[in-house]
């Protein structure tokens, strides 16, 4: 079986399997489980380890923040505790609350999920000292692969392949050359307290060793006050791929297959996939072996995952171990916050999962992270599978807050993913200025032509239909093609169309094509066929005045549809004058104040910053747009403000 | 004859280019035509309006013509116009002669379909006279009005007049004629004259723009891009609405199930009484397909009216707003809302009322404003509405303001409350400082209060609300509802008119 998962809305995929963790022995057959357990989580983990829980007959209790309350999780877990107010330092984070919640709940244990408490081990000694089991790694095995240089001394003991390199106090810059030399170019230097790709600087040659290494060593003293550096070869476009790992107390480990997680943005990954068609069952085997070895060196009694890089000859090196149930998948940049108006999850598909802790009307917070959920596909062979995850998407109804939808469907389309030709560079060396969307081909932009067309043909010709019951009897205009005009990023296109029942034929700018459809214009979803090729397509808005937005193979393309005679006096129309953006400030996103910089009368600079809008865990400053005089200031710290919303006014 | 006959045409063609030409080439015309060339030369002449410079600078202005508004309205081909031939009948200041007689005058009248559907119409043209007013002018708007009233069909009058007194006593839609922005202005007196009598410095804009009678006056009820979206609009309004009084709420074919469930409603009220949430949220979820002709929707905010559908047939909706001012009834939103309930009870259109009211807005500029006449107005509204009225109470439903929304007392025919529903004298807060003015256990009161009262309980066991409904079910409950509500009657005893406190 070959399985697909992307995280849609700005996450990332990629769940560990959690049911086999919850049994408190290496023989979980052999023994009884918990009856009741908490789970100090929320949103799509919680709900994952409650539907688990349920199906092995354990009791949950779900905690959550007063915004919460009416939330998934909540509803599906036997008992609910509100832990506190909405920010997570005072609810989720909220040790003192959580471990009163288990004491009157009686819940035995505690399933962290991921991020949050899961790797806080104050919170593990808390509930050791109340006799309460903490399903996870223990402390010792999170302590062990928390350090970046402890790590690999440990995986190099267990003989697991680690980055030529050295770790430790880099006396001088002709050591650090020496070092360089040692290990081959490219070198990669950077300070060892650093996480991921924070201050990591690449030498090619001596002159930038010395360079990098002045840079390192400045910021490992000044940033985390630790001197130590790592230099190692830096493996340029690399893989990423983790296998994941089960140990018990008793000194068992086994290895289950890999996932290749190259396509990642930010370090944050997008899209899974198992098995990677990269390794071959020997280097498969091998690694797996090597990562068995690893856990058993750190006693590992839980599930993880051991990371590592893998270049272009398959050579492998140990990354990280993962000692989190679940990687604290953070957001991948794309805001979306705001209340879920319609939510359809594609599971009548086959082959199609879908984990997420949401519904239609769920609020996506600001205060939480903003996954929603994580689809997941299989198929008999990678084909079938990427086949289904395309269907899979074009069939996801999310309204209401923005996705990431479109940059999913046009990873899993594009030819270097589907060749298999993918690293870690995938999605900077893809779209080097961001992604903008789908570009249409001729073919494709004539189809998304023809059926807004007829999509606005049947809603001309469904205007006229009325149960005759009037007194003066309705004459339906007598078209039998419709000429029209279509305007499509800032261009337009003479269509016809004529229709004959479901089926319309269409000829966009000089070629024909046939849409079929049932045309139902209540249904988020529509299917149509397109000179015999099914397409599903989402009608988001459809107004009056022509204006449409269409999802189209992932993305959401405006147009406007209006007859040739509407289009023609449409040119007579005079261009909306744009509102001069520069003396005000609107907030961006939906979020909180933090700070307001400014008072009425104060002068300010282009560029100055303004105010402090938080959204997502994420402090966005605000700067003026010229220099001026402030003329309003329409926010103050601690206000919830939403999209759009006029924050402060210039002169 | 044949050789008059190019030189009009050229004619036609020239004044494109110079209209001073154009007393030439009508001396040249002058000579003896047949009845039949006479007549082509009049049509030609009225289709021309004010001529090719004026259509030209109407479109410079981003405006359309009379015409051209008319084509855009109607269907295609179905326009049937009369008195092209009527011309202006003033002597006075040269207005006899022949150059400022304009076939038609200044307003373009007739009647056509608008999908299917017949519509009598009159379109006044600016580039004749700016699209003054005349007796003729006037007389055209009569016949097609009494043409209308005898059929029963209805009138649109699209105007563009710089004497604008014609919507008075002009009826049917016209309240519900469109400003488009940006390109219109209307006002009773100009910057002018109020510069002269009142010293106030304002321009046309601020006076009488669209921006002023859609959020300050509410005089226009909806403004639009400019006159294509408009007219697209108005094609889309013209669909919700009966071809007169005498007709039922039309229904339209509907692609949305009836019976279907809206599971994202049962979380949309929050736990918090005090948090906001958007009450378009609820109308956009109930009703067919999402589609909710807003009416005002940029004036007194915190009352949401317009039309939508439910399984086809035209409904109208009024809810409290509670993300604007906490969705109180003031003046302003109780005179909006009250115009709009007579004008569904007027046309037979089933009336669906959500209810989330804190109250009646306090405070010295209300009540000297006069808000008890006001509320009265929706009350009056409500209570003499005949047509099948539906409501939901959503949250809270306080005091006199519940009353006033169409509650069981005012005759609701079906009258919901949601499990979330509190419907009281008031809220427990106030409530408790007045019962237990100086108790020491406040928030003791408080809870008891909320406990026996911030629920849906009293006013169900008295049958103030028929049922306690799923918010989820409530699409389907009002379509089936809406279904035997239909051949509803209502006898009232003769009177000469009702007495609607105005």
């Amino acid at each position: 079986m070959a399985g697909l998962r992307v995280g849609t809305a700005a996450l990332v995929a990629a769940g560990r399997r959690l049911p086999r963790q919850l049994m408190r022995s290496a023989a979980p057959w052999a023994l009884k489980t918990f009856d009741k357990i908490l789970i100090a989580n929320r949103g799509e983990i919680a709900c994952r380890v409650i539907k688990t829980c349920k199906k092995m007959g354990i009791k949950t209790v779900a905690i959550h923040s007063d915004v919460d309350a009416g939330s998934v999780h909540v509803k599906m877990a036997d008992e609910a505790v509100c832990v506190g107010p909405a920010p997570t330092s005072q609810s989720y984070l909220n040790m003192d609350a959580i471990m009163e919640a288990i004491k009157k709940t009686r819940a035995e244990a505690v399933h962290p999920g991921y991020g949050f408490l899961s790797e806080n081990k104050e919170f593990a000694r808390c509930l050791a000292a109340e006799d309460v089991t903490f399903i996870g790694p223990d402390t010792h095995a999170i302590q062990a692969m928390g350090d970046k240089i402890g790590s690999k001394l440990l995986a190099k003991e267990a003989k697991v392949n680690t980055i030529p390199g050295f770790d430790g106090v880099v006396k001088d810059a002709d050591e650090a050359v020496r070092i360089a030399r040692e290990i081959g170019y490219p070198v990669m230097i950077k300070a060892s307290a650093g996480g991921g790709g924070k201050g990591m600087r690449i030498a090619w040659n001596d002159d930038e060793t010395r360079d990098g290494f002045r840079f390192s060593s400045q910021e490992a003293a000044s940033s985390f006050g630790d001197d130590r550096l790592l230099i190692e070869k830096f493996i340029d476009n690399p893989r990423h791929i983790e296998i994941q790992v089960l140990g018990d107390k008793h000194g068992n480990a086994l290895w289950l297959n890999e996932r290749e997680c190259s396509i990642q943005r930010r370090n944050q990954k997008v899209v899974e996939e198992a098995p990677s068609i990269f390794l071959d069952p020997e280097t498969r085997r091998v690694m797996g072996e090597q990562a068995v070895a690893l856990a058993r060196a750190v006693k590992y009694s839980s599930a993880g995952t051991v990371e590592f890089l893998v270049d272009s000859k398959k050579n492998f090196y140990f990354l990280e171990m993962n000692t989190r149930l679940q990687d604290p998948y953070k957001s991948f940049g794309l805001p979306s916050i705001g209340r879920l108006s319609q939510y359809q999850e594609p599971v009548h598909l086959p082959g199609v999962r879908v984990d997420s802790g949401i519904q239609p009307g769920s609020d996506i917070s600001i205060y939480y992270d903003p996954m929603i959920s994580k689809l997941i596909t299989y198929g008999s062979d990678r084909n079938e599978a990427l086949k289904r995850m395309e269907h899979a998407l074009d069939n996801y109804v999310i309204r209401g807050v923005t996705h990431n939808i479109a940059l999913l469907r046009e990873v899993i389309i594009n030819s270097r993913f589907v060749k298999g030709d993918i690293s870690t560079k995938f999605l900077s060396d893809v779209y080097p200025d961001g992604f903008k969307g789908h570009t249409l081909t001729k073919t494709e932009r004539s189809q998304l032509l023809a059926i807004a067309s007829s999509l606005f043909v049947a809603s001309q010709l469904r205007a006229q239909r009325f149960q005759e019951h009037s007194r003066v009897p309705v004459i339906k205009p007598d078209v039998s093609t419709w000429e029209l005009s279509v305007r499509l990023n800032d261009e337009d296109h003479s269509v016809t169309a004529s229709s004959s029942g479901s089926v319309f034929s269409v000829e966009v700018d000089g070629s024909k094509l046939n849409v079929t459809s049932t045309w139902n214009l209540a249904s988020p979803l529509l299917s149509v066929s397109v000179d015999g090729s099914p397409r599903t397509v989402q009608c988001l808005s459809r107004e009056a005045g022509g204006n449409m937005s269409i999802q189209f193979l992932g993305t959401v393309y405006k147009l406007r549809v209006l007859t040739k005679f509407a289009a023609e006096l449409n040119k007579f129309m005079l261009e909306k004058v744009a509102e001069d953006t520069s003396s005000i400030l609107r907030s961006p996103m939906p979020g909180v104040v933090v700070a307001v910089s400014v008072k009425p009368g104060d002068v300010v600079a282009e560029g100055q910053e303004i105010c402090v809008i938080e959204a997502m865990k994420m402090q966005n400053s605000m700067a003026a747009g010229k220099t001026g005089k402030v003329k309003s200031v329409r926010c103050k710290a601690g206000d919830t403000v939403g999209e759009g919303d006029l924050l402060v006014e210039l002169e | 004859m044949a050789a008059a006959l190019r030189v009009v045409a050229a004619g036609a063609r020239l004044s494109v280019v110079a209209s001073g030409l154009r007393a030439a080439i009508r001396s040249l015309c002058s000579q003896p035509v047949s009845v039949d060339e006479r007549i082509e030369n009049k049509r030609r002449a009225a289709l021309l309006g004010g001529g090719q410079r004026r259509i030209d600078a109407q479109h410079q202005r981003g405006k359309l013509t009379a015409r051209e508004r008319i084509s855009l309205l109607l269907d295609p081909g179905s326009f049937v116009e009369s008195d092209m031939f009527v011309e202006h009948r003033c002597a006075d200041f040269g207005m006899a002669a022949d150059k400022n007689k304009f076939p038609g005058d200044s307003v373009v009248t007739g009647r056509g379909r608008i999908n299917g559907r017949l519509v009598y119409i009159f379109s006044q043209d600016f580039t004749v006279f700016g699209g003054s007013l005349s007796g003729a002018h006037a007389q055209k708007i009569c016949k097609i009005m009494d043409q209308a009233i005898t059929v029963g069909a209805p009138v649109i009058g699209l105007n563009d007049s710089g004497g604008a007194r014609i919507q008075e006593g002009v009826e049917s839609l016209a309240g519900y004629a469109d400003i488009f922005l940006d390109t219109s202005y209307l006002f009773i007196t100009g910057p002018d004259v109020v510069k002269s009598v009142t010293n106030e410095d304002v321009t046309q804009e601020e006076l009488g723009g669209a921006k002023t009678h859609t959020t300050m006056s509410g005089v226009a009820h909806r403004a639009f891009e400019n006159d294509v979206d408009a007219l697209c609009n108005l094609r889309e309004f013209f669909n919700y609405l009966p071809l007169s009084s005498q007709d039922p709420a039309p229904v339209r074919e509907c692609h949305d199930p009836s019976d279907r469930l809206v599971p994202e409603l049962d979380t949309i009220v929050p736990l918090e009484s005090t948090k906001a949430y958007d009450m378009l949220d609820i109308i956009h979820s109930v009703i067919d397909e999402r589609d909710f002709f807003e009416i005002m929707p940029n004036y007194a905010k915190n009352l949401v009216i317009g039309f939508g559908r439910m399984n086809g047939r035209t409904v109208g909706i009024v809810g409290n707003q509670p993300k604007v001012a906490s969705g109180c009834l003031d003046i302003n939103s109780s005179v909006k809302g009250a115009r709009f309930v007579r004008f569904c009870d007027a046309f037979n259109i089933p009336l669906i009322t959500f209810v989330d009211v804190p109250g009646f807005l306090p405070g010295t500029a209300q009540e000297y404003g006069g808000i008890i006449r006001h509320g009265a107005k929706l009350l009056y509204a409500f209570a003499e509405a005949t047509v099948p009225k539906v409501t939901v109470i959503t949250r809270k439903a306080y005091g006199g303001a519940y009353d006033v929304m169409s509650s069981k007392h005012l005759l609701g025919d079906t009258n919901y409350a949601w499990p979330t529903a509190e419907i009281a004298v008031m809220g427990a807060k106030g409530a408790v400082e007045i019962i237990f003015k100086g108790h020491e256990d406040v928030a003791a009161a408080q809870r008891e209060y909320i406990e026996k009262f911030a629920n849906p309980f009293p006013a169900a066991v008295r049958g103030f609300v028929d049922d306690i409904i799923r918010p989820s079910s409530t699409r389907a409950r009002i379509c089936r509802d809406l279904d035997v509500l239909a051949s509803k009657k209502v006898q009232r005893p003769w009177r000469k008119h009702a007495n609607i406190p105005l």
